[in-house]
């Protein structure tokens, strides 16, 4: 019953469903269509790489309810479509990242993708990218771009300290860290824009699905 | 405000300022943290006519010594009751002695702290996480709407460290309501944890899946507000390799590949590459959080 859309439901407690998907873009589309139809009793909607996470108050929305709901939405969902084939119903948030491409892989990053450092920035800075998940730590938004042909490597052995804001490559996504932490991903910029503002009444600059160009600034 | 504050001198292994957390930002890598002994903090803030989600402190295993600094002198003019003489305390959760300046005083009851006394919490006897709630709750900078500290990704009140003061906030119901102290045990037999299904049980031989429920399992030293750690038989795959990362939720019980399963609690990391096996049930996730390193306990299937 739950195989109609692609999407397998997988138990996740007495509170959560795990939604299993075959691709990022499944994942994507799922995400965007719960989102958009979101009832009262959602605690947490989290999408990953290959599953999202329904948390549910049962007091409000049962898990039998919450299970209707996902099939309900991925029946109507296409799964397998190119990346971006379904956009939200509500319109996404966007924000501009101000970056300095002055990052210490950047010349080793462009040589390994056979481009000039300066060609790397401008197909990064033309790209349109947007948040697929968040995770790692709070504020770090996975993002991708249908602009955005390459697989960077990590490093082979992870930076013990990553500074605050440094924008990084790994695997098909870009991210910033939002804070100083140990990290393994190809550093080749600094982002002007503060990614995790504990006071604000939203800490987070960024959230699934938001859109985000990068904006290269004077190094 | 211009109340007492409270000024500790020891926080025991580690006492942290927790409320009922934060729900609802794990889309943006936010785990909900809040106190690991719900119940506990639910009590002890009927007890002193908080609001319920007034923050106190969770004191992990007792060795907790604070003094109540009395509020600075009140400018000209102000109200007598600017300047309090104590503040209205309540502990919960763990056993353990604990005084103010010398004299015992007991769990689960509104008990007055005055102040410029000294309030000392022994080794904790019972259960792990002591809940300390003033009236009024404590003070902290709020993150995404809780006081709560993450010691995880360092949000919140740091750990408090010796020499630290907290204020007091004024997070209050309505008055202290007159009641007698609550009976509210931490029973002493063999612990059952309920466990409901998990996403990748699929993942394990059916004697695996078999022992979670038929051994009795040991609380690890190596247990903290992230997840606790249990040993007992290796739970052996039937798939190797690890998953893309996947939400997690209180509870989920992962199975790293050494086999030994641990429990994510309230600072566990939001997403996750290590199998789960099966969730706590709501309902247990108290009661677990009192287990003490060196406890036994089973697990069995919740009634869903």
């Amino acid at each position: 019953m739950n195989e109609g859309a692609g999407a397998r439901l997988l138990p996740m407690g007495e509170r959560a469903v795990l939604v299993e998907l075959a691709s990022l873009a499944g994942v994507l589309a799922l995400a965007g269509a719960l989102q958009a139809a979101r009832p009262p009793g959602v605690v947490d909607l989290v999408p990953a790489a290959r599953t999202v996470l329904v948390q549910v108050d049962p007091a409000v929305l049962t898990l039998a309810q919450a299970r209707a709901w996902i099939e309900r939405v991925a029946a109507g969902e296409r799964p397998g479509g190119a990346g971006g084939a379904h956009p939200p119903a509500a319109p996404a948030r966007s924000h501009v990242i101000d970056v300095r491409y002055d990052g210490p892989d950047l010349a080793a990053v462009a040589a390994a993708l056979g481009l000039a450092p300066g060609e790397l920035v401008a197909r990064h800075t033309a790209a349109d990218w947007r948040v697929a998940f968040t995770g790692f730590a709070p504020g770090f938004g996975y993002l991708i771009s249908p602009q955005w042909p390459f697989d960077v490597p990590r490093l082979p052995a992870p930076r013990t300290a990553v500074p605050e804001g440094a924008l990084g490559l790994a695997a098909e996504f870009s991210g910033v860290y939002p804070r100083r932490t140990p990290g393994g991903w190809q550093l080749i910029g600094t982002a002007a824009t503060r990614m995790f503002d504990p006071l604000a009444a939203e800490p987070a600059l960024l959230a699934p699905g938001d859109l985000v160009r990068f904006r290269a600034v004077g190094t | 405000m211009s109340g007492a504050s409270i000024l500790i001198e020891a926080p025991g292994l580690l006492a942290t300022v927790q409320d009922l957390g934060r729900p609802g930002h794990a889309d943006q890598g936010i785990a909900p943290s809040g106190a690991l002994d719900r119940g506990a903090l639910a009590l002890a803030n009927r007890l002193l006519g908080n609001a319920r989600g007034a923050a106190a402190l969770e004191i992990t295993m007792g060795g907790f010594s604070a003094v109540l600094v009395p509020a600075r002198r009140a400018a000209p003019g102000a109200t007598p009751h600017a300047a309090p003489r104590g503040l209205w305390i309540a502990l919960t959760g763990a056993r353990g002695d604990a005084e103010i300046d010398g004299r015992p005083f007991g769990p689960n009851q509104a008990v007055f702290w005055p102040a410029g006394t000294r309030l000392r919490i022994g080794m904790a006897e019972a259960g792990v996480r002591f809940c300390l709630a003033v009236r009024g709750g404590i003070d902290a900078p709020i993150v995404a709407g809780s006081r709560s500290s993450d010691v995880l990704a360092g949000l919140g009140h740091p750990p408090l460290a010796p020499g630290d003061t907290v204020a007091i906030a004024g997070d209050l119901a309505g008055p202290i309501p007159a009641s007698d102290p609550v009976p509210r045990g931490l029973e002493r037999a063999l612990l059952e944890v309920a466990l409901a299904p998990g996403p990748r049980a699929e993942w394990f031989t059916p004697a695996a899946r078999a022992a979670l429920f038929d051994a009795t399992w040991l609380v690890s030293n190596d247990s903290n507000r992230v997840g606790m750690r249990l040993h007992g038989p290796v739970l052996e795959r039937v798939r190797a390799g690890e998953l893309p990362s996947e939400g997690m939720v209180v509870g989920a019980v992962q199975v790293p590949p050494s086999g030994m399963p641990t429990v994510l609690l309230s600072d566990g990391p939001v997403t996750g590459g290590y199998p789960v096996i099966a969730v706590v049930a709501a309902a247990s996730l108290d009661r677990l959080a009192q287990a003490r390193p060196g406890e036994r306990l089973r697990f069995r299937r919740a009634t869903l």
